[in-house]
């Protein structure tokens, strides 16, 4: 492709032709305040944060839909510009609840660093509020439309990523807001695309409402445990608890997740968790029913007994019936080291073949 | 993925996911991607609005279907004349490859003869795809240079499952879509670590690496490694080891991680079977519906409470990394069988994972070349069989295991179980987006069973008229092998004369209902096909 040169405050680079001007800015390692902008989606222009002057544009223009042209002189900072930024965040600010103490996204809340980084205390916009009720009754995402800013991002996800388009714009000016038609609640794959690229609180998980937010929350990066698709994800954890999933923009998965891998992860700490080793007592005949309750048919044993129970019961098949009287199923839910050790127990332990997983089921 | 790996030389996917961007036809066929692999899906959309043409290949209407060029609405268990008419067209408009065919393949003259029949006239009369489509199709896909088919188990669980993948293989074969970047075929494995597992050698008639336990020298290799000596008789598949536990060949069996109760074929069979044994272990996170016949019931530990690896569908090997403490006195997987082990007499003792791993790659150099360290900021596909081999993005770049690929003549054989008087419907099996598999998991996540929680039947609403039924009503289905009590869900999504159940519902489970029926190579049983009444 062909590259292009342009000067940005006083740096000369080389992008390629199709860039923009915020692409460039980025390659020279300036950085722009956008809101509306998501370097995955097609771009916008609405939150006019992003605003250069051009050398020979009479008026400043938003970089990110502004496609370099060679030899363009930009300047992305002035006292201009960041007076009109502020003006700008101040509108954005003017009708926000403004309740960043109890809210989910605090401290990671691109509005919230941009409102502090411009130092935005009182406000001159300040009065007429949208009141919205929060009334979505989908069991996954929270919608809160008072903090929503308007910037799109939802939109085009839902759109151009997850091929869905669930939600858009609605009404005009003042009353302008997203929602899915005739605002019914939100019926959509439940992908959690939006939540991820939202700026602000508007868009957050049921689930992990008043989990912990950033203090003492370890992140680890691991993969996901659902389909083959080994999707990679992040685990936040907060007092020995999955509170959260999310994914890493610089993942192969571009940090796109599916309702399972976003959503599907408190089977970690379900109660129905098992403890402790369980012996049947009461013959196989008898299944777990109304009438037959889990104390009725196991007994708790500790793991030597079990272990020892297992050991002694497999030796004596083995050897009156052989080891091909032994079968083992492995786990395509297990780690590659599980399962070699498995099929090594069943070779080199047992001594059979008879080893097996899932992968046609 | 038996029958791939005979064809090709390995049964994996041959691209990988970031490629599908770069194809420009996109073929899927049996795979509800949208529902079943919904971020590999996300790539289909960003080829697709990138201008590729996508091609769905399904009984049913799934999600995917928005996004198609062509859509060849299937009825089930006629995959075979479908593809086979559209090699037919390919080749009778001269779309084929022939250089390819010339240097890398044999046996397509003869092949070519066992198409003569599967005019699209005649593929319309067996699959109910206009000949019209067939042509369509056959066009998109056979002026396609760069062409990536995509399947699961749509085309798998059949018992001509074999076969289907083979005229999968003769389909790339002829148009040489395969073996260059962005072109290629590509079984999606449904389970996060299906392809490692299958890797590691939890297959009876492979140790690790797809190394067949019949040859006396592979056997010899391992016996060394692991220094003891190995059997030499063939094992069963676990398709195989229910029965064999019915006719009392089985005696003990230990399942980890598994629950056949709900995921495998003729449910009243498998748990009858299951309670013949003598002795059964379960080792699991829950007291799963298989679990609840064991004798001795283990509590292990699940993805977030241990360190490893898994291999996704694109042979990629990922880390896998321990963030909670796994609750009460449940313990990691490999303790627990390295203990065993120990009590049977053959002592295994490794101080890491990795070590694990580091053992696994000896065995089985395509990751040899793979460590821990390596793995930490990204995963490696194998084949990797040194330090500072960057990994293998796709396939067969520099040829096939043999020097030539054979096509293989499929003729069309119909479903082992067909419509009859009595049993009118045919029954088709899958999962939905919501739910995973046998439940265990996602029926555990409060959110996911709140809105995907009931299960359902999808049926059309021509049928549902005619027999009165009522959206939601509850209504009977039953096959030879049992029946269940299921909530309708009327929907064009499946045609007339089909109906639709997700697996993952035990309380009414459609492996109640399937037929455990085999494909006689792959042992892989017919879920995607049985005949069914309601009422």
């Amino acid at each position: 492709m062909k590259k292009l040169k342009i000067t940005i405050d006083g740096k000369t680079i080389e992008v390629p032709e199709n860039a923009t001007v915020l692409d460039a800015a980025k390659t020279a390692g300036i950085a722009v305040p956008t809101l509306c902008h998501h370097p995955k989606l097609t771009p916008f222009g609405g939150c006019r944060l992003c605003i250069v002057e051009i050398k020979g544009i009479p008026r400043p223009v938003t970089s990110c839909t502004t496609p370099v042209s060679d030899g363009m002189e930009v300047t992305t900072s002035t006292e201009q510009l960041e007076n009109l930024r502020k003006t700008v965040l101040e509108l954005i600010l003017s009708d926000h609840p403004n309740d960043c103490m109890v809210c989910e996204k605090a401290g990671d809340c691109t509005l919230q660093e941009l409102a502090y980084s411009y130092g935005i205390r009182e406000n001159r916009f300040a009065g007429e509020r949208r009141i919205y009720e929060k009334k979505d009754g989908n069991p996954f995402l929270e919608r809160d439309m008072e903090k929503c800013i308007l910037c799109g991002r939802c939109v085009k996800i839902c759109d151009e990523v997850q091929g869905v388009g669930a939600i858009d714009f609605t009404y005009r000016g003042f009353k302008s807001k997203i929602c899915p038609p005739y605002e019914k609640d939100l019926d959509c794959e439940f992908c959690g695309q939006c939540v991820a690229v939202c700026p602000t609180g508007a868009l957050t998980g049921k689930q992990w409402a008043l989990k912990g937010r950033q203090r003492g929350v370890r992140e680890v990066d691991t993969v996901c445990s659902y389909c083959g698709t080994g999707c990679n994800i992040t685990l936040h954890v907060k007092d020995n608890t999955v509170t959260r999933v999310t994914s890493k923009e610089d993942t192969w998965n571009e940090g796109w997740l599916c309702i399972k891998g976003r959503f599907g992860y408190t089977f970690i700490n379900s109660p129905d968790r098992l403890t402790k080793p369980l012996i049947r007592i009461k013959d196989r005949s008898s299944s777990l029913n109304s009438s037959n309750g889990l104390d009725d048919i196991f007994r708790e044993a500790s793991w030597e007994e079990a272990f020892d129970h297992i050991a002694s019961r497999l030796s004596d098949i083995k050897t009156k019936h052989g080891s091909d009287a032994i079968g083992g199923l492995s786990s395509a839910r297990c780690t590659n080291e599980e399962n070699y050790i498995f099929q090594k127990l069943m070779r080199a332990g047992v001594g059979t073949n008879n080893v097996d997983h899932c992968a046609r089921l | 993925m038996a029958g791939l790996a005979a064809i090709f030389g390995s049964g994996a996917m041959t691209n990988s996911i970031r490629e599908i961007e770069g194809m420009d036809i996109i073929f899927i066929i049996g795979s509800n991607t949208k529902e079943s692999h919904p971020v590999i899906a996300n790539r289909m959309i960003k080829a697709f609005r990138k201008g590729a043409k996508i091609i769905v290949a399904d009984p049913r209407r799934v999600p995917m279907v928005r996004f198609a060029e062509s859509f060849l609405n299937l009825k089930p268990g006629t995959d075979i004349a479908l593809i086979n008419g559209i090699a037919n067209v390919i080749i009778s408009e001269g779309l084929y490859n022939k250089e390819f065919i010339d240097a890398k393949t044999e046996g397509f003259e003869e092949w070519k003869n066992s198409l003569k029949d599967f005019t699209p006239e005649h593929v319309e009369k067996i699959t109910g795809v206009s000949k019209d489509e067939v042509i369509k199709a056959a066009r998109l896909y056979g002026n396609s240079r760069n062409a990536g088919i995509f399947y699961t188990m749509g085309i798998t669980q059949h018992v001509c499952g074999t076969d289907n993948v083979s005229a999968v293989a003769n389909l790339a074969m002829l148009t040489g879509n395969i073996g260059r970047e962005s072109t290629g075929i590509n079984p999606l494995r449904g389970q996060n670590n299906v392809q490692g597992a299958s890797d590691a050698g939890c297959l009876p008639n492979t140790y690790p690496g797809y190394q067949r336990v019949d040859l006396p020298e592979i056997r010899e290799k391992f016996e060394k490694a692991w220094g003891v000596s190995l059997s030499s008789n063939p094992g069963l598949t676990a398709t195989e080891m229910i029965p064999a536990a019915h006719a009392g060949k089985i005696k003990a069996m230990y399942i980890m991680g598994e629950n056949p109760v709900v995921t495998d074929p003729n449910a009243r069979h498998t748990i009858d079977s299951l309670k013949k044994l003598d002795f059964f272990v379960v080792q699991d996170i829950f007291l799963t519906e298989t679990a609840q016949l064991a004798d001795v019931v283990l509590p292990s530990t699940c993805f977030a409470e241990k360190d490893g690896t898994f291999s996704n569908t694109e042979r990629k090997v990922q880390r896998v990394r321990k963030a909670v403490e796994p609750p009460g006195e449940a313990r990691d997987d490999l303790s627990i069988l390295m203990e065993i082990s120990g009590r049977l007499g053959y002592k295994m003792e490794y101080n890491s994972p990795e070590a694990v791993i580091r053992e696994f790659g000896q065995v089985w150099p395509a990751i040899g070349g793979i460590t821990y360290d390596r793995l930490d900021k990204s995963g490696i596909q194998w084949p990797c069989p040194t330090k500072d081999h960057p990994g293998t993005e796709y396939l067969y770049k520099d040829g096939f295991a043999k020097d030539r690929v054979r096509f293989n003549a499929v003729p069309y054989t119909s479903p082992a179980e067909t419509t009859d008087k009595e049993y009118t419907f045919v029954l088709t099996t899958g999962r939905n987006l919501f739910q995973y598999h046998s439940g265990s998991m996602t029926r555990r996540v409060e959110p996911i069973e709140k809105h995907a929680g009931v299960a359902y039947v999808e049926i059309n609403p021509e049928d549902a008229k005619r027999l009165n039924i009522k959206n939601g009503e509850n209504i009977k289905i039953s096959s030879r092998r049992g029946a269940v009590e299921i909530k309708a869900r009327i929907t064009s999504t499946v045609s007339a004369g089909t109906i639709f159940i997700p697996m993952h519902y035990a309380e009414a489970s459609a492996n109640i209902l399937t037929n455990d029926a085999l494909d006689a190579r792959a042992k892989i049983p017919e879920f995607k096909v049985c005949a069914v009444k309601i009422g």
